[in-house]
């Protein structure tokens, strides 16, 4: 027992001296948490993008606040684990005056919490992961999977290797390995990719992998046999980096492998050694240096206030969707602001509105520093994702490299289209009747 | 029928690396009787512990490595004095209690001390076909498993020589047929329970050299231990032979049921097939392949 306790003595140290730089919430602050996962099977991609979005908390507060409105925050860490997630939103939602929004960077909890909350009305954002067909707001009102969703992605996945073969046509007749974490994770974009081979007419071949994937040596020797022309890698954690080893150790060329985002971090290839290089992703970032990452390194590491242990992830993938995270945060915070009244603390259901009403053009982006960081997003009602919109990159052995120059999508129109009926099954199932909240 | 000996090749050495990870398990049940649900932690540990003093501390790669040998024979004869000495005599369930708890102050003090981040292990050996079988019969068999066997094989017959040719070692198996005798006798347990967790330490650093090197160094290394599960049901708990066999045979008949068995039932079996498996052999023989049949007095 005394040994359990250290191990919470651990967990909590670390939540404390993190929780620390936030201090607590004082009737001027805006309270975020944070339920974070900073130990455990996740704790690199989530030590990242925790780390980013607290970076750029401390970069809005030293510079001023949002109108004066300072970010306060505690972190709780849930270990990846949906029921720890659960606990730790509700030991917080009400915290500081009660919480501004919640992401918690995780499908298991996002869903855990999803029916939640409307009722305790705080708004949820799911960056690149969750259900797809949250992007309907009128169904999800409090729920917002922005910039892009699993279903865009897997349409912009078949978009970018149609591209590559000159014509997404021309992706008839050839063979599309789909190797997954078997979860629902993994099987997520089953409807895009299986409409896309309906229509399109290429084989698609799904072998899944079972949890954690730390061995993969019988599924690579299937996707050997079975000779595909693109293996598309939906995977998360350990199993990235073994899926690129073992496809080195069969001879199975790295350009011809594409990943889902979740499998296009540092974290990803560089335990992959130079089997990684060539290996290609999706992302919402472009690769890159941009002056709000500069303004972190002098601001906030410049005062000893940076989350990150290790200065060399600043910029680093993780990081970057932290730091994109929180600026979306921020600039629903400030929507929500304009409307309801310039340096007041705003309520969930005030950032609900903020967080719909999200326009980041390129104008705004250059504003914040930001420019081409991510793709433009432009909130509605109808549309929580805002952009659907995505790059694909390259690991050189020893960076990520934007491959494609410009934001790539798919078929927007079909996937809309899956949102809709989707989403209406879900309302029908729950007795929603879709509508938009009055702001 | 290439195809399927590539398969079977592929799964045997696989296997040889869960062997590695179910080693550990044996040399403390073998001599404690105790289930060390702790030895996945270990494996994470060690693997850790080398690479942070490589990275950390500027270190090359053939210094940390008996550095962490050093820290993981101290870790062992620690565990002995604090965790397992108090509890002589108690339950074996209250020594495998004890060994649950091991596991998560291992874990959370590897990522205490070293972070979080997942690093690079790269001990030279490439994970590529070798050509010269690749050539001459078109199979690609993986150079880095092919030398994880050997250091497998070198490991198992130093354990052997340790276990039947030492003085050491014949103390380790009296203790381990019964430890009262064996302290009546003169043999000092505790100095026999710290050697032995040594050498779990021991093995857990060349199996988390390994595993690491293949896989990246993260905290997923923790969960190589459940593919030694099956493999110790299989062997037997108490025979290091059985801990290869029952390795070989795990790995192999998973591999050949994912493939040829797994597109018929939606693929992904490899994780619970082994288990299947041995709870077969459980019914059939409960002490596993090799080990010691309990008879008792009813």
């Amino acid at each position: 027992m005394k040994l359990k306790f250290a191990k919470a003595m651990i967990v909590s140290a670390v939540a404390a001296a993190t929780a620390l730089t936030g201090a607590l919430a004082s009737a001027q602050e805006q309270f975020i948490p944070i339920l974070s996962y900073r130990v455990g099977l996740y704790a690199s991609g989530g030590s990242g993008f925790f780390g980013g979005a607290i970076d750029y908390f401390n970069l809005v507060n030293a510079n001023g606040g949002i109108n004066g409105v300072k970010i306060s925050w505690e972190e709780c860490e849930t270990e990846y684990n949906a029921t720890r997630g659960v606990e730790c939103y509700e030991r917080l939602k009400k915290k500081g005056g009660g919480a501004s929004l919640v992401e918690p960077l995780g499908t298991g909890i996002a869903y855990g919490i999803l029916d939640r909350l409307p009722t305790d009305k705080v708004p949820m954002t799911t960056l690149g992961y969750g259900r797809s067909d949250a992007a309907n707001g009128q169904v999800f009102p409090y729920v917002f999977p922005l910039i892009t969703s699993y279903w865009n992605q897997a349409a912009g996945m078949i978009k970018y290797l149609g591209d590559k073969e000159g014509g997404i046509e021309k992706l008839k007749g050839k063979k599309i390995v789909h190797l997954y974490h078997d979860s629902a994770y993994g099987k997520e974009p089953f409807p895009v990719l299986e409409a896309y081979e309906k229509s399109i007419g290429f084989q698609l071949i799904k072998i899944p992998v079972p949890h954690p994937g730390t061995e993969q040596n019988s599924q690579w020797l299937q996707i050997r046999q079975a000779n595909p022309d693109y293996v598309i890698l939906w995977g998360w954690g350990v199993m990235n980096a073994v899926a690129i080893k073992t496809a080195a150790r069969v001879g199975f060329p790295r350009e011809k492998m594409l990943g889902v985002w979740w499998a296009g971090s540092e974290e990803d290839t560089i335990p992959a050694g130079d089997a990684a290089k060539g290996y290609t992703t999706m992302t919402f970032n472009t690769p890159g240096n941009y002056p709000v990452i500069d303004e972190i390194r002098k601001k906030v590491y410049g005062a000893g206030k940076g989350n990150l242990s290790d200065k060399d992830r600043i910029g680093s993938v993780y990081h970057m969707r932290g730091v994109t995270a929180a600026m979306l945060w921020i600039e629903g915070i400030r929507n929500a602001q304009n409307k309801y009244g310039k340096g007041k603390v705003m309520t969930g259901e005030q950032i609900r509105w903020g967080l719909e009403n999200i326009n980041v053009d390129e104008k705004r982006q250059r504003e914040l520093g930001a420019l081409n960081m991510f793709p433009t997003i432009k909130t509605s009602c109808q549309d929580h994702e805002g952009s659907g919109a995505v790059k694909v990159q390259v690991w050189d052995g020893k960076a990520w490299k934007a491959v494609t120059p410009n934001w790539v999508t798919g078929d927007r129109a079909m996937v809309q289209k899956m949102v809709a009926e989707s989403s209406a099954k879900y309302a029908a199932e729950k007795k929603i009747t879709p509508a938009c909240l009055p702001g | 029928m290439q195809f399927f000996f590539e398969v079977l090749i592929a799964g045997l050495l696989s296997g040889v690396m869960y062997a590695l990870v179910a080693l550990g398990f044996v040399l403390i049940f073998k001599a404690s009787g105790v289930f060390n649900f702790a030895q996945g932690a270990m494996v994470f540990f060690a693997a850790l512990t080398t690479v942070g003093l490589k990275e950390e501390f500027g270190l090359s790669l053939w210094l940390a490595i008996p550095i962490t040998m050093v820290v993981m024979v101290l870790l062992g004869i620690a565990t002995e004095r604090i965790v397992l000495r108090p509890l002589v005599n108690q339950h074996d369930i209250t020594l495998f209690m004890a060994t649950i708890g091991l596991t998560f102050f291992l874990e959370g003090l590897a990522q205490l001390i070293w972070g979080s981040n997942v690093r690079r292990l790269d001990l030279g050996i490439q994970d590529v076909p070798i050509e010269f079988v690749m050539d001459k019969t078109g199979m690609l068999i993986s150079q880095f498993d092919v030398i994880a066997a050997i250091i497998c094989a070198i490991l198992v017959a130093a354990l052997a020589i340790l276990f039947n040719k030492t003085k050491v070692g014949r103390a380790l198996r009296a203790v381990a047929d019964d430890h009262q005798a064996a302290l009546s006798v003169g043999i000092p347990l505790q100095h026999v329970w710290a050697i032995v967790w040594a050498v779990a330490g021991f093995v857990a650093l060349v199996a988390g050299l390994l595993w690491g090197s293949r896989n990246g160094v993260q905290f997923a290394l923790t969960f190589v231990a459940l593919k030694a599960l099956p493999v110790l049901i299989l062997g037997g708990f108490t025979s290091v032979p059985g801990a290869i066999v029952g390795g070989l045979i795990i790995g192999a008949s998973e591999k050949l049921a994912e493939v040829y068995i797994g597109p018929y039932v939606g693929g992904g079996i490899e994780g619970w097939f082994p288990y299947v498996l041995a709870l077969v052999f459980l019914l059939v023989r409960p002490e596993g392949l090799f080990g010691e049949k309990i008879i008792r007095r009813i």
